[in-house]
């Protein structure tokens, strides 16, 4: 059984409400830091964590914190990104429905370390119920003393408001954010300046995830030093991992980062398999933007080694065999299941998101949808998998902001590893249509290669 | 440029007013803007729609030009600039729901309800549509029906029926 | 002058204020080796960065850290270095990287150049005609609109726009009150005005000037000519209004003055805004005190017929200084 730093209470009843929290040792992270830590010194653990943003990018969050300008007068904002949209996650809203105060205790450290004294969780509009579940919460907290004027009297004050969006996947890149916080389209903005110098307002402001505010309560509970023990390598801790799609127990777990691949998959302690006895054909390991792999090079490196759960041990081999860790959003596709019409459906999804702002986005993910649209449904040409190439590499690299390589990637992963599928659909129109490719040969054991001789 | 259903001016409530001021209350002065989306989304529970008299009251309370709200509603897809059924169904048709089967669903609906995507049934009750990821991709497939947005979860067709029934009886 | 900066662009060094763009340098530079922009201009705070038509390579990224930047930059929105090189026409990378952007830029416009006023002074043709493909290779429908009014002097051909959000800028910092924004998003964002509303405003017609494309555009200039046809001539009046200095381009077409446009530098940017009575209602030559044919680069179509010696414009012909002004023009652009 891996440690669970998060989930540890998850079931039980009540921990809801802020009393069930607090017997459970709930907000004792609040009374250490406030009352025995610096602002720096919460700065530093959180560094020594080595945690990373568990939003995606997986940058290290106690170097972001650094990273906050401090000019006299003016005033520093945490953000919390709520805004979980990412095909493949739901890690955030399931934290946030059943362990609430878990979020705001993170929150109030957090808020104390950056020295902010007003914070915001920004959380999507559709996720109504989380919205009412946080005030609630946070009303529990305000009245306990928790929140407001001069907390456990110490003097520094904080308020905590929740933010509702109104439906834009791009509101989850943290300048989009910010502006939608600011009764804005949520149009990215051109960086630099970065958040850390004007954010919200133009004040200096951090934007983090919400899993990553939750791990600061255990961060300080237990010190940096405990917490990077747990993990592989640079990556430190636990991670909370969706698991969807083809699986006998799909849901949330929280995992040590560095299990491997096949134990996540097919343990019982964790997803427990593929569902109806069927076979794995392919996985997404990380959110829909991050690259595709068939089921081989998913369990292993192209070299036979076997593959973790981790930052580095997923990324592996680069794009050209590996993937990304990403959100954690791990989707599983059974051996029935289409590569080129799951593609089309995510294209669908970018062009659906993309703000528009920039060109090659804009314009870009539309015709790719269009391509594989067509492939998808028995129309296609050979020339239009080259097209397809061509047209993500053209958006990739070349935006404001990551959704342009959010949406290229699955692309190109698709015709990378998967190149025969799409050949397949422009070779039998008519058979493609109403049967599918099967898993031909994705899943073929890769045997580890002898160790070269250096 | 959209065509506008016609509407009639819009007053709102004191009561309604009162949530808007509690709601400003959460910015620094002077960035009362802040406050559009959380209003927005109170203007549509309470009309069902957000029509562009509505806005216009809006912008008049935020003081600022109704031209930058009806950018920011028609960017975000969760308000409705043309009016819906009561009950609008939405259904996420994203790739790991659809992997479970979210497609069937929405061909379900669109014969049981008997109107296609967008539109709304006779009884002026229901509206359904296909939506974006809905973040609960582990209980797929998953609908939520607004203005609370009550949650759904592992639809079965039997599901599905199940809670049109009971929402016509409501 | 210590704290000047060090740049290098396509292997020429240029010292700049600290704070300069890439591309506000390669413009002190001039020449072959500045970058396109379709959606930055100078006048328009927080314009640029948008349409990515002048994205650059960062080969080095300054004197005190040399490491190159990992993706191609829009050099309207990044800033110079001490010591930074950067490459453009030298690029391989930036050329191909730039036609790819042109020919997105291109999937969904209408082509009707034929049609288009905008034709022949137009940014996009420009860009097309220099970086595009003779063939298109998206197959599918283009996306359209209705053409709409916004006023009575302005027309709006949404099809044909990039979303470089100029116009959007100019109502907000140009005009009191913006009417027309941005609606909807991704691929269905359009410039509207949302419901029936008239752009109604002493300098809305600034929009047509700063639009890089034939979507807005002057509604009183409509078919009334080929921009090739017509010649521009520098004049100025004492306008009332207290922010137009009155200084404009009359484009003549025999004795009548077809349009009045801001006067524009070589960038393709306004000198300064002008109101909308000097665009719209003033286009009698009496009405105006004529400086001096307009220069146009030679580089421009509208050249190709503009400072004909034996065929001056009446107006010209009629005034010393203006055919003295017309001969040098000429010597300048026949000199090649």
């Amino acid at each position: 059984m891996g440690r669970k730093l998060l989930l540890e209470h998850i079931n039980v009843p009540g921990i809801n409400t802020l009393a069930v929290y607090r017997e459970q040792g709930g907000y004792r992270a609040v009374e250490k830091a406030l009352k025995t830590l610096t602002p720096d010194d919460v700065v530093e653990e959180v560094k020594k964590s080595g945690l990373r943003g568990r939003g995606g990018a997986g940058f290290p969050t106690g170097m972001k914190w650094s990273f906050l300008a401090k000019p006299e007068g003016v005033p520093r904002y945490l953000v919390c990104n709520g805004d979980e949209s990412e095909p493949g996650t739901f890690k955030d809203r399931y934290l946030m429905t059943h362990i609430p105060h878990a979020l705001i205790e993170g929150m109030i450290v957090s808020s104390y370390a950056l020295g902010a004294n007003t914070s915001y969780i920004y959380v999507r509009g559709e996720m109504m119920p989380q919205i009412r579940i946080l005030e609630r919460a946070i009303e529990e907290a305000k009245a306990a003393g928790w929140l407001g004027k001069n907390i456990l009297g110490t003097g520094y004050d904080l308020e905590l408001y929740v933010q509702p969006g109104g439906g834009a996947y791009i509101c989850g890149e943290e300048t989009a954010l910010l502006e939608s916080l600011e009764g804005k389209r949520g149009n990215p903005r051109i960086k630099p300046p970065f958040p850390a110098i004007a954010g919200l307002y133009g004040c200096p402001t951090v934007v983090n995830n919400v899993e990553s505010i939750a791990a600061v309560v255990p961060i300080i509970n237990d010190g940096g030093d405990e917490y990077a023990k747990i993990g592989i390598g640079r990556s430190t801790g636990t991670k909370l991992i969706s698991a969807s799609g083809n699986l006998v127990k799909p849901g949330v777990y929280e995992i040590e980062l560095g299990v491997p691949v096949e134990e996540f998959i097919y343990s019982d302690e964790y997803c427990g398999g593929i569902a109806n006895g069927k076979r794995l054909k392919a996985t997404v390991a990380g959110g829909s933007s991050v690259p595709i792999l068939p089921a081989n090079l998913t369990l292993k490196y192209a070299n036979g080694e076997p593959r973790l759960m981790s930052y580095e041990s997923l990324s592996e081999g680069g794009f050209a065999t590996g993937t990304m860790l990403g959100s954690g959003g791990f989707i599983a596709f059974d051996e029935d299941q289409c590569i080129v019409r799951n593609t089309w459906n995510f294209s669908r999804f970018y062009h659906h998101e993309s703000c528009g702002q920039c060109s090659p986005c804009r314009e870009g993910t539309g015709w790719m949808e269009k391509i594989l649209h067509k492939l998808e449904h028995g129309h296609g040409t050979m020339e239009d998998i080259d097209l397809l190439w061509d047209v993500q590499r053209k958006i990739e690299g070349n935006t404001i902001c990551p959704l342009g390589d959010a949406a290229a990637w699955p692309v190109a992963s698709a015709i990378r590893h998967f190149r025969d599928e799409f050949e397949w659909h422009v070779k039998e129109p008519m058979k493609s249509q109403s049967t599918n490719y099967g898993l031909a040969n994705y899943a073929n054991p890769i045997e580890k290669k002898p160790e070269e001789v250096k | 440029m959209l065509k506008v259903e016609e509407t009639q001016p819009v007053e709102f409530s004191s009561a309604l007013l009162a949530k808007f001021d509690e709601i400003v209350k959460r910015y620094p002065e002077g960035k009362q803007k802040s406050a559009l989306l959380p209003l927005l989304h109170l203007v549509q529970a309470e009309y069902g729609w957000t029509s562009v008299p509505a806005m216009d009251k809006v912008a008049e309370y935020l003081k600022i030009q109704p031209i930058e709200v009806y950018e920011v509603a028609s960017f975000y897809t969760m308000y409705f600039l043309q009016p819906k059924g009561k009950y609008v169904l939405e259904v996420c048709r994203t790739g790991p729901c659809c992997l479970v089967g979210a497609e069937k669903i929405m061909d379900h609906i669109e014969q049981k309800l008997g109107v296609k995507e967008g539109e709304v049934t006779a009884d002026g009750l229901f509206s359904w549509r296909g939506v974006e990821c809905l973040a609960a991709c582990g209980f797929g497939p998953v609908l939520q029906i607004g203005p609370e947005y009550t949650f759904y979860e592992n639809l079965t067709e039997q599901s599905v029926d199940q809670l049109i029934d009971d929402l016509r009886k409501k | 002058m210590s704290d000047l900066v060090k740049v290098t662009i396509d292997g020429i060094t240029v010292e700049v204020e600290p704070g300069t763009t890439i591309l506000n340098a390669a413009r002190q530079i001039g020449g072959e080796i500045v970058p396109p922009a379709m959606c930055y201009y100078s006048k328009l705070k927080g314009s640029g960065g948008k349409c990515r038509t002048c994205i650059v390579k960062v080969s080095k990224g300054s004197e005190k850290d040399p490491r190159p930047m990992p993706k191609l930059v829009a050099s309207c929105r990044t800033t110079v270095m001490d010591g930074m090189e950067v490459l453009n026409i030298t690029s391989p990378e930036v050329l191909e990287a730039r036609a790819g952007v042109v020919e997105i830029l291109l999937i969904n416009h209408p082509l009707d150049c034929p049609v288009c006023d905008q034709a022949g002074e137009c940014d996009l043709q420009n860009l097309g005609y220099e970086h595009g493909l003779q063939k298109t290779r998206y197959e599918f429908e283009r996306r359209t609109f209705d053409r709409i009014d916004i006023g009575d002097k302005i027309q709006l051909h949404m099809n044909r726009c990039i979303l470089c959000y100029r116009c959007v800028f100019t109502a907000d910092q140009i005009t009191d009150k913006r009417v027309h924004g941005i609606l909807n998003r991704g691929d269905h964002s359009e410039i509207s005005t949302y419901i029936q509303n008239a752009v109604d405003n002493d300098f809305s017609g600034n929009v047509i000037d700063v639009c890089p494309v034939g979507a807005l555009t002057d509604k009183t200039f409509r078919f009334k000519n080929r921009v090739w046809f017509t010649k521009p001539v520098d004049a100025h009046r004492n306008c009332s209004h207290e922010k137009c200095n009155g200084k404009v381009t009359l484009w003549y077409k025999g004795d009548d003055v077809l349009r009045v446009t801001a006067r524009k530098d070589q960038f393709g940017e306004v000198e300064e805004f002008i109101c909308n009575e000097c665009r719209f209602d003033k286009k009698k030559t009496s009405d105006w005190t004529l400086e001096h044919p307009t220069h146009i680069p030679d580089t421009s179509v509208i050249a190709s017929n503009h400072y004909e010696t034996f065929k001056p414009l009446p107006v010209i012909k009629e005034n010393l200084a203006l055919q003295e002004a017309n001969k040098r023009e000429l010597e300048k652009t026949t000199k090649i």
